[in-house]
Order: structure tokens, then C-alpha cells, then sequence
């Protein structure tokens, strides 16, 4: 696929000697595209978003972002890493910055943009995600959802071709997933590459053009939603849809 | 249809909880236990605190009037002594005429140390004030320009000594207790082995003998006809040891810093200085303040052992002042209890401005 933004080739990664990861992991993702990942926990999905940044490296295979090959060169993983933004579960917005100082901290200290110029598009991005009012505070000062569209916005300012999403409303209080999967879906209808981590099937349905089921390693089943959500082709999804959707 | 709020207007508690009377019992009275623990202590007082008073206000004698203080001697405090010996115990060995060039040096780094501590001044050109500060402080000191007499390195001491040894090693041992922090936690075995290897040495030997190794044993090493000042070599001395010790306190800072951290800072594009600079360290040095300071008060006293090395720093000039003077060795304890005073000043100063700076830092960090 030559327009393909991300892709794993056979890739496979081992945690020590004995923990089998990735397991032969083939994957291309278009531009554009929007990719929901779910799986029972343990079964390599956060590691595999995790290798299109370079947060974890991999032993055999090759992953490809925006046609740069993610190896051992620190120049490439760097070059990557302007192209890809990531939002955590835990959100690790910096406890001892303001939002705002959050958001303008990578955009002056790596992109080398102006003070000023730094924080009006920090404003701007705290707009999209509604929070701008909060920009003098500190990110303790703010409940979990708010924290977590900081984050949003902060991986934001880099202007990424990429987002990642691991796991973004896990860690939150019921009442606030609404909030930031908002923020998501607003993203999601801009054209971006989004690959998200998530056991909100909801969403998944809402704004997937594809979601994968991953167990073991191994990616189980890739399909559009309609087709994943209605008509799994392997027992071991549907097994695993019943589970988070029976009830 | 929904019931109408009726507001409560606010009364005052059935008990007063304000004033002395209230908080006295509430705190020193609340209980038997409380009751028992107070009225011990005051008795404790009562039983200590007059006949000190007697001695150190009631009976002492403040003229440095030798004959004076040998009469009250067992009943009274000798405060002469200090009237009499301040000079050599503020300022050593260092020659009388000369003493107000000493005097002027230390008052203005200490005035320097104190403006370093206040935020408002911490600006770019606290660098070059220092830089000014330090030149003035040894251009006065050693002299030999100017029309200043020279006064060689070891004929300083005193306070100035002190004060100078304390705030030039916590400054240097400070940066460099980072690095060796940063390099104990580093991926490459070379670096991490180096630090480990410093560390634990400097740690398995006390100052004593790293400051008798700095002042003898190192010149035997130095080519023929070289020599490094003695105080250069203490100072170095000093430094090194302390730093070994800041640099374990820094790692337990870095220790508590999640990972995520990091792998936040990677995604955003920072590099492995800009991380620990503008990410890691700050959060890793503000959870560490209070053992830092307790570090640093720590080396402020450990000056005193310089006396080893024959300098003769503010607990050193204090044995020199008296030692050698049969009329007045008897009152050494009114003299300790003078240079206690001096050390606590500075120490507790110390430790106030330590508990500000966790005030401050807490702003950030409402969990």
C-alpha cells in the first residue's frame, strides 16, 4: 500500500527473554485514517501503539511512519516523534507547570517558536478542547477529564500528522469519558491519522473507519465496525465482544 | 412541586473557641496525659531556667576585666572574655590593622547569599554579581593590590573563613552533585560505574581525613616546584565530599519521578538534557529541599574541621584566642556559648528559609 502513513511489517517484540509481545504483527494504516484498537488486557496493544513513536523498540520486522524506518537512529525516532503526538492514560501533563507553560514548553524548547507566537496557539488549542479558562492553573488544580484535554491539547501544539490514544478515559470517573471522547471525535471529523487504544465501543462504532481486536500478541481481526461489531469472523472476538457488551 | 429552601441563619458555637483561655486548655490542658506533660515541663523550668539566669545575666560580669571574672568564677558568667577576645575569634590569625578588609569581604557575601535567596532577584546578572562579589571578597582578603597589604591564604580565618568555605563548597558541590546524580542513573555502564565508584568512596571515609589527604598527601603527587594554595586544596577537599553526599539525596529525588514522566517528555520531542532540565529536576530537587538543607547546615559545621590542616576557622580561632592565654582559658565556655550563638543564627536562618521554599514550591503541587 503505497499510501499507507504507518505500517508494521512481521514486526515482533519480546519483553526479556520469555514474554512474546508482538507477535508477527502486520498492520498499514492510511492518511486519514481512524483506528480503534481493543483486546483483553495484556495482548500487546499499547505496545503496539507504543512502537510508532519509538517508546518501546522491537527485535525482528520494521515499522515505517510517514516513510522513515524506526530503528536504532536517534535522528529518525526524533523526526518521528514531530510527526506523532501521544495522549496517556495517566495524562503525565507536568505537575510543576501552568497548563499553558505544559502546552508551550515542547513548541519553544524543541520547535523554537517565539514566546508570544507559543502561547496564542497554545490559547487556541485550549479553545478547541474548551478549557482555555483554566490556562493559569496548575494541572493538579483540575478534575481528571479536564487534565486529560490539556493533554490533548498539548500533544496538539506540535501540530501532529499522527495522534495515538492509549487508553485515554481508563482512568477516569464515569461522568467525565463523555468530555474527552467530545474532544475525540471532534478530531476525528479534522482528517487526522488517529490510532486509539480503547474498550469504548461506543466511540469505536461512532468514528472507526477500522477496529482491531488483538489477543496474545497477535492482531485477531480487522474489520469496519458495521462488519466487526455484527458479523466477527473469529470466535475468539466474539468471545471477547460478549464479554465487554453482554451485559 | 418542589419544596421551597429555607435559609438558616448562622449563630454563633455554643462554646467560645477563641482566645487564651480556650486555646490553653484545648492545647496544654486537653487531657490528663496533656495536663501532666505540661505541668512537668514547666516545673522542668522552673528548675533550670533561674539559676542560668543567675549565672549568665544575675552574676556576670561584662567588663574584660580579668581579676572581675576570676572572683565570679562558679557563680557567674565571664561575658568579657568575648569584649576581650572577639578580634581573634571572629578573625584568626589575621593581622590587626588589617581586620575591617575581612570584616567588609564577609558582610558582603553574606548579603550576597541573602540576596541569592530572594526570587526577585534571581535574574542574569545574580551570575555576575557573584563574580564581582567573589573577586571584591579575595582582593580584600588577600590584598597585594590596590596599595592592600598581602596577607597570605593561611592567615585568614574566623568567620570568614566559615563563611567563605560553606558558601563556596555548597555552590560548587551543588551542580555537581547533580551531574554525578544524572550519571549514576545514566545507560552507559562507564559513567554509571564512575559516579558509583566516587560516591562510595567519598562516603566510606570521613572529612577528617579527606581534608588531612587534600592538605599533605596530595602535594607529594604535584610535580617539583608546583603548588596549589592550601585553601584551594580544602576547598576542593570539602566539595568533593559533600557533593557525594548531595548527589544521593538528588537520586532519591530522581527516583520518585514516574516514568511517565519521561515518556511524556520523549513524545513532546525533548532531548535527554532539556528533560532533566526543564522536566526532571525541578520536580525531582523541590520534593528534596528539606534534606538538601539539612545537607547544607551539616557542611556549614563540618567547616570547623579544617583546623586539621592548621586553619583556623571560627571554632579554630576560637581555641587559638583562648589556648595560649592562662589568664583567660578558664572562660571557655562563655566563649563557645558566643560562637554557638553565631552558628545557630546561621543555621536557623537556614533552616526558616529551607521550610519557605517548601511553601513556595507547594503551590504546584495541591494533590
Amino acid at each position: 500500500m503505497s499510501d499507507a502513513i504507518i505500517e508494521f511489517a512481521k514486526v515482533n517484540k519480546w519483553y526479556g527473554d520469555d514474554f512474546h509481545v508482538l507477535r508477527d504483527v502486520e498492520l498499514a494504516v492510511g492518511r486519514g485514517e481512524r483506528i480503534v484498537i481493543c483486546g483483553p488486557s495484556g495482548s500487546g496493544k499499547s505496545t503496539l501503539i507504543r512502537c510508532i513513536n519509538a517508546l518501546e523498540e522491537y527485535q525482528e520486522g520494521r515499522v515505517t511512519v510517514d516513510g522513515i524506518v524506526l530503528g536504532d537512529d536517534v535522528k529518525a525516532i526524533e523526526a518521528v516523534r514531530r510527526r506523532v503526538g501521544m495522549v496517556f492514560q495517566q495524562f503525565n501533563l507536568f505537575p510543576h507547570l501552568t497548563v499553558l507553560e505544559n502546552l508551550t514548553l515542547a513548541p519553544m524548547w524543541v520547535g523554537h517558536t517565539p514566546k508570544k507566537e507559543a502561547e496564542e496557539r497554545a490559547m487556541q488549542q485550549l479553545e478547541r478542547v474548551q478549557i482555555a479558562e483554566q490556562a493559569r492553573k496548575f494541572p493538579l488544580q483540575l478534575s481528571g477529564g479536564q487534565q486529560q484535554r490539556v493533554a490533548i491539547a498539548r500533544a496538539l501544539c506540535l501540530t501532529p500528522k499522527i495522534m495515538l490514544f492509549d487508553e485515554p478515559t481508563s482512568a477516569l470517573d464515569p461522568e467525565m469519558i463523555k468530555e474527552v471522547l467530545d474532544v475525540i471525535i471532534e478530531l476525528a471529523g479534522q482528517g487526522m491519522t488517529m490510532l486509539c487504544v480503547t474498550h469504548e465501543m461506543g466511540f469505536a462504532k461512532a468514528v472507526a473507519d477500522r477496529v482491531i481486536f488483538m489477543d496474545q500478541g497477535q492482531i485477531v481481526e480487522a474489520n469496519t465496525p458495521a462488519e466487526f461489531f455484527d458479523h466477527p469472523k473469529s470466535e475468539r472476538t466474539r468471545d471477547f465482544l460478549d464479554k465487554i457488551i453482554g451485559h | 412541586m418542589a419544596e421551597a429552601f429555607q435559609s438558616i441563619a448562622a449563630r454563633a458555637p455554643p462554646v467560645r473557641t477563641g482566645g487564651a483561655l480556650p486555646w490553653l486548655r484545648r492545647n496544654l490542658f486537653g487531657d490528663w496525659k496533656s495536663a501532666l506533660a505540661t505541668v512537668f515541663l514547666i516545673g522542668l523550668a522552673l528548675l533550670v531556667l533561674p539559676p542560668f539566669g543567675q549565672w549568665a545575666v544575675a552574676n556576670a560580669v561584662l567588663a574584660p576585666n580579668a581579676d572581675a571574672c576570676q572572683a565570679a568564677r562558679g557563680s557567674g558568667a565571664c561575658w568579657g572574655v568575648i569584649a576581650e577576645k572577639w578580634h581573634v575569634i571572629i578573625f584568626g590569625r589575621y593581622p590587626f590593622e588589617g581586620q575591617w578588609r575581612p570584616a567588609i569581604a564577609t558582610l558582603l557575601m553574606i548579603a550576597a547569599v541573602v540576596a541569592s535567596c530572594i526570587r526577585r532577584f534571581w535574574r542574569p546578572w545574580l551570575g555576575l554579581m557573584w563574580l564581582a562579589v567573589l573577586a571584591t571578597f579575595f582582593i580584600l582578603m588577600g590584598g597585594g593590590v590596590f596599595g592592600l597589604e598581602p596577607v597570605r591564604t593561611d592567615l585568614w580565618g574566623g568567620l570568614p573563613l566559615t563563611v567563605m568555605l560553606a558558601t563556596l563548597s555548597i555552590f560548587l558541590a551543588f551542580p555537581l552533585a547533580v551531574l554525578v546524580a544524572l550519571g549514576r542513573r545514566s545507560q552507559l555502564p562507564a559513567i554509571r560505574t564512575v559516579c558509583i565508584v566516587y560516591i562510595e568512596l567519598i562516603r566510606g571515609v570521613p572529612l577528617i581525613s579527606v581534608l588531612f589527604m587534600a592538605s599533605f598527601m596530595f602535594p607529594l603527587f604535584m610535580p617539583q616546584g608546583m603548588t596549589i594554595d592550601v585553601l584551594v586544596r580544602v576547598l576542593v577537599g570539602i566539595t568533593l565530599f559533600a557533593a557525594a553526599y548531595m548527589a544521593e539525596i538528588v537520586r532519591g529525588g530522581l527516583q520518585a519521578i514516574p516514568r511517565g514522566q519521561l515518556e511524556a517528555a520523549a513524545t513532546l520531542g525533548l532531548g535527554y538534557w532539556q528533560t532533566q532540565r526543564k522536566i526532571v529536576l525541578p520536580q525531582a530537587l523541590a520534593m528534596v529541599v528539606p534534606s538538601m538543607m539539612n545537607n547544607f547546615i551539616s557542611i556549614l559545621k563540618d567547616t570547623s574541621l579544617v583546623t586539621i590542616v592548621s586553619l583556623y576557622e571560627l571554632t579554630g580561632a576560637l581555641a587559638l584566642a583562648l589556648n595560649a592565654d592562662v589568664e583567660w582559658r578558664p572562660f571557655k565556655i562563655e566563649a563557645y556559648l558566643f560562637i554557638t550563638a553565631i552558628y545557630f543564627s546561621i543555621c536557623f536562618a537556614m533552616s526558616r528559609y529551607s521550610l519557605w521554599v517548601e511553601g513556595q514550591l507547594g503551590v504546584s503541587r495541591t494533590r
